[in-house]
């Protein structure tokens, strides 16, 4: 029986957590991820679940914490933001590389400077090639269901790789919205018991992790590494469709909004989706080919399907909330035009750098993106294809 | 969205607008309707200005920004009157509801002409006889859902006494205050 609520995003993961009772939760509070920690905090100490909670004095310690717990053999996460997630760079390629399954919430926040406590995607897009998957949420709901699918695909055997789930700072975290919640049983049944295969703890078969790696062996580790994260595409879906066997909430690596027959598409990640949603509501009702392409899954970048869902496009707009500085674009924008180009796709494409540190996004905002891409697609010239939006002149 | 209604708070940090926005998602999404309630911060400060949101709709709400057309506002402080535009975009055939115990038209020149309804409650007056403090947020609150008839008066303080007695688990003897001041404020909004 599915449990009609309202809740943060923040409070939305913190219950997905208490449903699944992990064994170990370290944690560094940051704004705006504070919340999820805090929550779960309350929940151990009111003993409605039997997690080791440990309070740590940073980031770089959380992550090594969680790492540490996930390499003894137990089922581990933590949760940042912004600085925080910079501050555990090193350990997150320590997780990857070690192939240990863990989750990391991250509530997606700008980094400095200036400083800004705000969403855009700066933190998670700058840890995008540590080897975590990646998975975003337009909201609430998203970011729950998430949350509850995550350990399935880390410590899936042909995986075994961390898994990012991210959501937008204030945006959804601090939200409270409408949302469906899984019955406590149902997701405890969903995630199963975890049973690694090896593990610290495990007197029968000792182990090593982490050891010294010379250049014989390191690159086999990295191949091997890459090969886990091409499987996840297979595990990602295969997970997906047992959770929406379960909820009757369905998920692949995107979602497509009216994009079947687009003349005009958005590609983007985020809550920023669902505003561009109501302006395509609004632009069909004009009878404008109006279209969106909405990511949910990063890491693995799933090119050829982006590709396959964009080959009838007159003209796309990659519109990113991170910049990469490489006077280009953002790194949505890169790996879409990457995979349309290997598609010998014909659209025209830009690239939007937009909302950066929290700027607002409108349905208006949006409306006059799918204007540009019209006058584009008339005139065939795509003018500067690195623009951004929202900046005053 | 035609059937969806768009509040504004104006508020300073402290004062708990945020929480009264929270509140209002949480007993309008016990009359079944779809909601939204959230923050947006400047600089993390107590007394810095903050603006809050809800929107209310019969359908489920995707879009994500801030609120620029608000069917209502709501001002917690109104010392926001002189250094904010809080009718920015305010609907005509809305309301503004000012936390003052000035009359509307000493207030009328501090709204840059708004045309619309003006309503006021002396929030301060009514937390200080039902709190012995001052804590605007629940008589605001009061005021804004007697307002917008959004629900029933009834239904709010029942729905409104269950809230309270979730958020104040760890310190149930403020539940009566706040109870009494939201009555007390839906008989003085005027």
């Amino acid at each position: 029986m599915a449990k009609r609520e309202r809740l943060s995003g923040n409070e939305a993961v913190a219950i997905a957590l208490k449903q699944i009772n992990p064994d170990v939760f370290p944690a560094f509070p940051i704004t705006p991820s504070t919340e999820i920690p805090q929550y779960f905090a309350s929940f151990v100490a009111n003993g409605l679940v039997d997690t080791e909670f440990i309070p740590v004095e940073s980031e770089h310690s959380s992550m090594s914490a969680a790492i540490g717990a996930s390499a003894a053999g137990a089922r581990a996460l933590t949760a940042t933001s912004s600085a925080g997630l910079a501050y555990m760079w090193e350990p997150l390629y320590l997780a990857a590389s070690n192939r240990l399954p863990l989750v990391l919430a991250v509530v997606n926040r700008a980094l400095s400077g200036p400083i800004n406590i705000n969403c855009d995607h700066s933190d998670s897009m700058g840890a995008r090639d540590s080897g975590f998957i990646q998975l975003y949420a337009e909201n609430n709901q998203e970011a729950y269901d998430n949350m509850v699918q995550a350990f399935r695909i880390s410590e899936h055997k042909d995986v075994q790789l961390p898994v990012m789930i991210c959501q937008d700072g204030f945006i959804t975290s601090h939200a409270v919205e409408n949302i469906t919640l899984l019955e406590d049983k149902e997701v405890k049944d969903f995630v199963g018991e975890y049973e690694p295969e090896n593990y610290l703890l495990n007197p029968a078969c000792p182990t090593a992790v982490g050891p010294y790696s010379v250049t014989d062996y390191y690159m086999e580790a990295k191949r091997a590494q890459a090969e886990a994260m091409k499987n996840a595409k297979d595990v990602i879906l295969e997970v997906a469709k047992e959770f929406g066997d379960l909820s009757g909430r369905n998920y692949g690596f995107f979602e497509s909004y009216h994009l079947e027959d687009a003349e005009y598409a958005v590609v983007m990640i985020g809550s920023a989706a669902g505003t561009t949603k109501d302006t395509i509501d609004q632009l069909r009702k004009q009878g404008v080919k109006a279209g969106l392409l909405k990511l949910r899954v990063f890491r693995p970048f799933p090119a050829e399907e982006i590709a396959e869902a964009l080959k009838n496009v007159k003209a796309v707009a990659i519109m990113d909330r991170a910049d990469s500085f490489s006077n280009q674009g953002g790194p949505l924008g890169a790996e879409v035009m990457s995979a349309m180009y290997r598609k010998h796709l014909q659209a025209e494409a830009i690239n939007i750098v937009y909302g950066l540190g929290g700027r607002d996004v409108t349905v208006e905002d949006m409306g006059e993106v799918f204007a540009e891409l019209a006058r584009i697609a008339k005139t065939g010239e795509a003018g500067d294809t690195y623009r951004f939006m929202g900046v005053r002149g | 969205m035609s059937n969806c209604t768009e509040i504004r708070w104006h508020g300073r940090g402290g004062q708990g607008a945020k929480t009264a926005a929270l509140l209002l998602a949480d007993v309008m999404f016990q009359t079944g309707k779809y909601v939204q309630g959230f923050p947006e911060y400047g600089p993390e400060r107590m007394g810095a200005p903050i603006t809050a949101y809800n929107r209310i709709s019969d359908d489920k709400v995707r879009v994500h920004s801030n609120i620029y057309e608000p069917e209502y506002v709501v001002v917690v402080d109104e010392s926001l009157l002189e250094t904010v535009d809080v009718t920015k975009g305010l609907k005509k055939d809305g309301a503004i509801v000012i936390n003052t115990e000035k009359d509307k038209e000493t207030l009328k020149k501090h709204l840059n002409g708004y045309e619309g309804d003006v309503y006021t409650i002396d929030a301060k007056k009514v937390s200080m006889k039902c709190l012995g403090k001052y804590f605007p947020n629940s008589p605001m609150l009061a005021s804004i859902v007697k307002v917008t008839g959004l629900m029933d008066e009834q239904q709010f303080l029942n729905e409104m006494r269950a809230s309270y007695a979730h958020k104040f688990a760890s310190k149930p003897e403020v539940i009566e205050g706040n109870m009494k001041a939201l009555e007390m404020a839906m008989k003085e909004v005027r």
